[in-house]
């Protein structure tokens, strides 16, 4: 395939690998030396970092602090629509809802960005000029990912020129789990070369990963070859976004924080669709990693129904009574 | 937008309990006056009053222990097992319907965090009394030969640590094997014992069966000293429980003492350290290190000990520290002015000893009895804070370079009540765990308990063991006997 697309592919000299950061210079200098590294990193015992997240997941977040939750988690939301079906219509719509969640109250902060497949991202961009609302696209043939590097490239370079400001792509699970480490890293390397100023979130797709010391590995690989945030799941593998991997996510930010000077940003998505579960989020932040990353610039939730619950939620504290879903908006 | 993420407080309500301004013994079904001077419970986060409690004396005692024999002789011993079972299944579930009122109450009289009594202590409890329950008609089958009989009277005394658990552990055994009870519980911490006594009397269990005598060591020396019981079962400090089998010794009575630890968490360098770290801080930290099997040496492995202490001292600080009663404090009050003295003196010698004091910038409420969570490091065995048992939020580092020196160092103790192991090699997991001279092994966790699980000690933790069918055995005599 690669051959039709670029005669010259097999010609074509192969660039320098992208390096690490410092003080993981070296890790990348042949698939044996990076095995070793990505394998010897502490492993995770799942019963343990389950009984963890349960532990948190029972704080009582009330009142003031049930209020700021709310607001932050908004702020952090990426508005998103990834079906066959969109239109520019929906876009728009969308894109209406991201600027104002709630008509009703002025008062009601913006969402992060709007999340769209790379065809229409120019409908985005137009429709949020001048809000500071990003735009984001999926791409490198997203969800599954199984296309050949070119056109995985080509669909980022179609992306960014419509207008995205963010790409989501998607790791090549298949090379991942055969162990073709160096194959997986860069390709996200060349994604990333491919986006220029955009900013780039790497996708897991943690629910194909399965283990959390999986989860553990692929994260650290996606920071060392250039990921701005690390993302859970495309939203169409079940299950998706869980506490657990997220905990083992925001741990490895921490780290490579500590060992790099480099903040790299955690995006849960998919199955996130209470005030409730993204309050869990929020706690789990705090407890893990702290204030540094509670803020839309290094956490975002992908979510599309969550939306309507937190602004429920937020009407429910002000007013003191709960609605219905008339009294959100249909997106 | 970076901004700090602080919870408002979240107080579980005291309006579900209601605390008598008095209380008195219960003794064959009935609450009556205690002859001796009775003794005020206080509320160690606030150091407000709670309610005034009787003191029981030797005449008291003895009325309960003349209550059980009753009990023990007309009732409770000819029963149908199944019969009594029903019993033990009725306490259950009440205790799980009146969970939070338990937990509020365990909360108030001990110090210890809601999320923990609500969570562990009292679910526990409840589970106790179910497991026994099930056993009451099937000890048959326990293993322990054919036909085996209830003792008599046990006569128990429990700490202030777990108040509520400690007394399932004791109560629902003894029941479900035939026997009655006299039970003594702590002297901070009386008021969950007594309303469990009203739960006795809401399940319709006949009078005399469980009788509760509170106050302090003398009450206590009653029970373990009088002749007509049958069975003494002890937990607490090993001061005490040696004064117990000296007591004991030489009389018909059947003896198990559950008494202190220094228990030694292993951790080797192929850890998974981030569960590591959790589970150094609940083996140590859980109801403020109040716990006799509490992880309070930590064994490091040499070639980690800078990488898990700095995740360590990391995590200690989001610890939250405060009223008891709110639903995020991890770290309550210590139990009593008393203990924590004790806390202040030992971790004073480790400092003078040579150890390097850690402690996380926290504030203490200016009321009530605190003591901020502490890690001392360059511990060397020969440090008291290595030896001796602290019952406080204070954990002592060590290191080894081998798991034959981790072995050594963990076996270095007078106690020997529990012990964690913390690897991702599971071969080194079980041939560690078979050195090491500790009743209970926990193999990546910390601090899990179950009814179905031993427990008990080495050495100077004493003997006997409680849950299972292991438990059993010590209140049961086979046909033999």
């Amino acid at each position: 395939m690669t051959d039709l697309l670029d005669p010259h592919a097999l010609a074509a000299e192969t660039p320098p690998r992208r390096e690490p950061p410092a003080p993981f210079r070296d890790v990348t200098r042949s698939g044996a030396a990076f095995r070793a590294f990505l394998h010897g990193l502490p492993g995770v015992d799942q019963v343990g970092a389950e009984a963890r997240t349960a532990v948190l997941g029972t704080r009582s977040i009330k009142t003031t602090a049930k209020a700021w939750a709310i607001d932050t988690a908004i702020a952090m939301v990426d508005l998103t629509t990834l079906e066959g079906a969109d239109t520019p219509g929906k876009v728009r719509s969308l894109a209406a809802k991201a600027k104002q969640p709630d008509p009703t109250d002025p008062a009601t902060p913006q969402v992060a960005a709007v999340c769209v497949y790379g065809d229409l991202a120019g409908i985005a961009r137009e429709a949020l000029a001048g809000t500071g609302i990003h735009v984001a696209a999926v791409a490198t043939a997203f969800p599954s990912g199984r296309a050949s590097r070119a056109v995985k490239l080509a669909d980022v370079q179609d992306a960014v020129a419509n207008g995205a400001d963010e790409i989501d792509m998607v790791i090549d699970r298949g090379a991942f789990l055969a162990g073709r480490y160096l194959d997986v890293y860069d390709e996200i390397a060349a994604v990333k070369e491919a986006c220029g100023d955009a900013h780039l979130k790497v996708i897991l797709e943690t629910g194909e990963l399965v283990t959390l010391d999986n989860v553990r590995r692929a994260s650290w690989l996606a920071m060392l070859a250039g990921g701005d945030f690390i993302k859970t799941s495309t939203g169409k593998i079940s299950p998706a976004a869980t506490l657990p991997v997220c905990l083992v996510m925001l741990e490895a930010v921490r780290d490579f924080r500590a060992a790099t000077g480099r903040q790299v940003g955690v995006k849960p998505a998919g199955g996130i669709r209470t005030t409730k579960d993204a309050i869990k989020h929020l706690v789990l932040i705090n407890e893990t990693v702290g204030p540094d990353w509670l803020s839309p610039d290094w956490f975002r939730f992908g979510a599309s129904s969550l939306l309507n619950d937190l602004l429920l939620q937020r009407q429910k504290l002000r007013t003191g009574h709960y609605s219905g879903p008339d009294h959100v908006t249909v997106d | 937008m970076t901004s700090v993420f602080e919870y408002a407080p979240a107080p579980e309500s005291r309006s579900i309990v209601d605390i008598a301004p008095s209380y008195g013994l219960f003794i064959d079904g009935e609450f009556v006056d205690g002859s001796g001077e009775p003794f005020k419970t206080v509320n160690p986060a606030t150091e407000e009053v709670l309610s005034e409690v009787a003191s029981g004396t030797e005449a008291d005692v003895d009325r309960a222990v003349r209550a059980a024999r009753r009990a023990f002789t007309r009732v409770w011993g000819p029963m149908r097992p199944a019969d009594r079972g029903k019993y033990l299944f009725r306490i259950a579930r009440l205790l799980q319907e009146r969970a939070r009122e338990f937990a509020v109450l365990e909360s108030l009289d001990n110090g210890k965090p809601i999320r923990e009594s609500r969570d562990v202590d009292v679910p526990l409890a409840a589970a106790h009394f179910f497991y026994h329950a099930g056993w009451a008609d099937k000890l048959d089958w326990a293993g322990l030969g054919p036909g085996p009989r209830p003792l008599g009277v046990a006569g128990q005394v429990i700490p202030w640590n777990f108040p509520l658990l400690m007394l399932a552990w004791k109560v629902a055994p003894a029941l479900a094997t035939g026997n009655t009870v006299v039970l003594k519980p702590a002297e901070t911490t009386p008021l969950t014992a007594l309303l469990f006594a009203e739960i006795c009397r809401q399940a319709g269990l006949p009078p005399g069966v469980v009788n509760i005598v509170t106050g302090a060591g003398d009450t206590g020396r009653a029970v373990v000293e009088h002749d007509d019981v049958d069975k003494v079962a002890f937990t607490g400090s090993t001061e005490v429980g040696r004064s117990i089998a000296r007591a004991v010794a030489g009389t018909r009575k059947k003896l198990t003492l559950e008494l202190g630890g220094k228990a030694a968490n292993i951790v080797f360098d192929d850890a998974p350290i981030d569960q590591a770290v959790e589970g150094i801080v609940q083996g140590i930290f859980f109801n403020q290190g109040h716990v006799c099997c509490a992880g309070s040496r930590l064994l490091v492995q040499e070639n980690v000990h800078d990488e898990v202490i700095a995740s360590l001292q990391r995590r200690i600080g989001t610890l939250r520290l405060g009223d008891p009663l709110d639903k995020n404090t991890d770290i309550g009050a210590i139990n009593s002015a008393e203990q924590l003295a004790r806390i202040r003196e030992l971790s004073d010698v480790g400092e003078a000893e040579g150890a390097q004091r850690w402690q996380p910038a926290c504030e203490l409420p200016e009321r009530g009895y605190w003591f901020p969570p502490t890690v001392f490091t360059d511990v060397s065995p020969a440090h008291r804070i290595a030896r001796d048992e602290v019952f406080g939020p204070v954990l002592s580092v060590l290191t080894f370079r081998t798991p034959d020196e981790a072995v050594a160092k963990a076996n270095n103790t007078t106690y020997g009540l529990s012990a964690g192991i913390w690897t991702e090699k599971g071969s080194r997991i079980l041939k560690i765990a078979d050195r090491l001279r500790a009743g209970v092994v926990w193999a990546n966790t910390f601090n899990k308990f179950d009814p179905t699980s031993p427990f008990g000690g080495y050495k100077q933790s004493g003997y006997g063991r409680e849950g299972g069918r292991h438990g059993l055995a010590a209140y049961l005599k086979g046909a033999d006997q």
